[in-house]
C-alpha cells in the first residue's frame, strides 16, 4: 500500500511536507476554494431532499457514503495512476471531499434524535454511518486497486 | 444570500482543517490520526452551540459552511481503513469508535453551553 495515510495532509509524505513552503497563499486559496464547492455540493442535496431533526438523517447519510466512496476512489487514482498536480489532493481531496462529508452534521444529527425522544433512532443512526462509510471506503479503494493492478498486469 | 453563508463559511473551515492537520501532525507524531480527530471534536462542539440558538444566518455561516467544512467523514473513514490495512486493527478500531462517541459528546456539551448563556 503506497497511499498517504491522512488525504488531508500526510507529513510522511516528503511532497506534501515541502508542499507548504512551495507558496502557501495558494495551497490554502485552493483548499478553501474545493471546500467552498463541496459544502456548496452538500447544501444543495440537504435542500433537495430535506430531513426533519426528528426523522431520520438520509440526506447525510447518503452524502457522507457517497464521499468515502469517492475518496476511496480517488486516493488510488492519484497515487498510483495518475501523477496529480500538486495541487490536485489539497483541492479536490481536502477541499471538496472533506467540504461535502462532514462529521459535526452527523453528531448534532444523533444529538437531535436524542433531545427529540428518539434515542434509538439516534444510535441506530450513529452506528449505520460507521458501517455505510467503511464499507464505502473500503469497496472502493479495493475495486479501484483491482482495475489497477489488472490494467498494470 | 444563503448559499453565500454556507460558502463563506465554507472557504474558512476548509482551509482551517488543513493547517491544523498540519501542525498537530508536526507536534505530535503518531500512529493515531490525531489532526482529524481534534478537527473533528472541535466541529461537533460548535455546531453543537450553534444549533437551534443561533439566528438562521449564523447557523448557515458557522454550522453548514463553517463547522461543516472543518470537519470529514471522507477523511476519518480513509484514515480509519489505513490503520486497519496496516496491521493497526486496534487503533483503527479506536478511531472509530472514540470519533463518534467524543464528537456526540461534543455535540451535547456545545448545547448545553450555548444553554447555559
Amino acid at each position: 500500500m503506497n497511499e498517504p495515510r491522512d488525504p488531508d495532509v500526510d507529513l510522511h509524505v516528503p511532497a506534501q511536507r515541502r508542499e507548504w513552503s512551495r507558496g502557501q497563499l495558494t495551497l490554502v486559496a485552493t483548499v478553501a476554494l474545493g471546500g467552498g464547492v463541496g459544502a456548496t455540493a452538500r447544501y444543495g442535496a440537504s435542500l433537495l431532499w430535506p430531513t426533519a431533526p426528528d426523522s431520520f438523517p438520509w440526506t447525510t447519510l447518503a452524502v457522507n457514503a457517497v464521499g468515502c466512496a469517492v475518496i476511496g476512489v480517488f486516493m488510488v487514482v492519484i497515487t498510483d495512476v495518475w501523477a496529480a498536480h500538486r495541487l490536485v489532493r489539497p483541492f479536490f481531496g481536502t477541499g471538496v471531499l472533506g467540504g461535502f462529508t462532514t462529521f459535526s452534521t452527523y453528531a448534532v444529527d444523533i444529538q437531535q434524535l436524542v433531545v427529540h425522544g428518539r434515542a434509538a433512532a439516534g444510535l441506530a443512526y450513529m452506528a449505520a454511518t460507521v458501517c455505510v462509510a467503511l464499507a464505502s471506503v473500503w469497496a472502493a479503494a479495493a475495486a479501484t486497486r483491482r482495475l489497477v493492478d489488472g490494467r498494470q498486469r | 444570500m444563503n448559499w453565500v453563508l454556507v460558502i463563506a463559511g465554507a472557504m474558512v473551515g476548509a482551509p482551517l482543517r488543513y493547517l491544523t492537520d498540519r501542525a498537530v501532525q508536526r507536534r505530535h507524531d503518531s500512529v493515531f490520526p490525531w489532526g482529524t480527530f481534534t478537527v473533528n471534536v472541535v466541529g461537533c462542539l460548535t455546531l453543537g452551540a450553534v444549533t437551534g440558538v443561533a439566528s438562521p444566518h449564523v447557523q448557515l455561516l458557522l454550522g453548514t459552511g463553517l463547522c461543516g467544512a472543518l470537519t470529514t467523514y471522507s477523511t476519518f473513514s480513509y484514515e480509519t481503513l489505513r490503520l486497519a490495512e496496516d496491521g493497526a486493527g486496534f487503533f483503527a478500531a479506536a478511531n472509530a469508535v472514540a470519533s463518534a462517541v467524543a464528537g456526540l459528546a461534543a455535540a451535547f456539551a456545545g448545547a448545553a453551553v450555548a444553554q447555559a448563556l
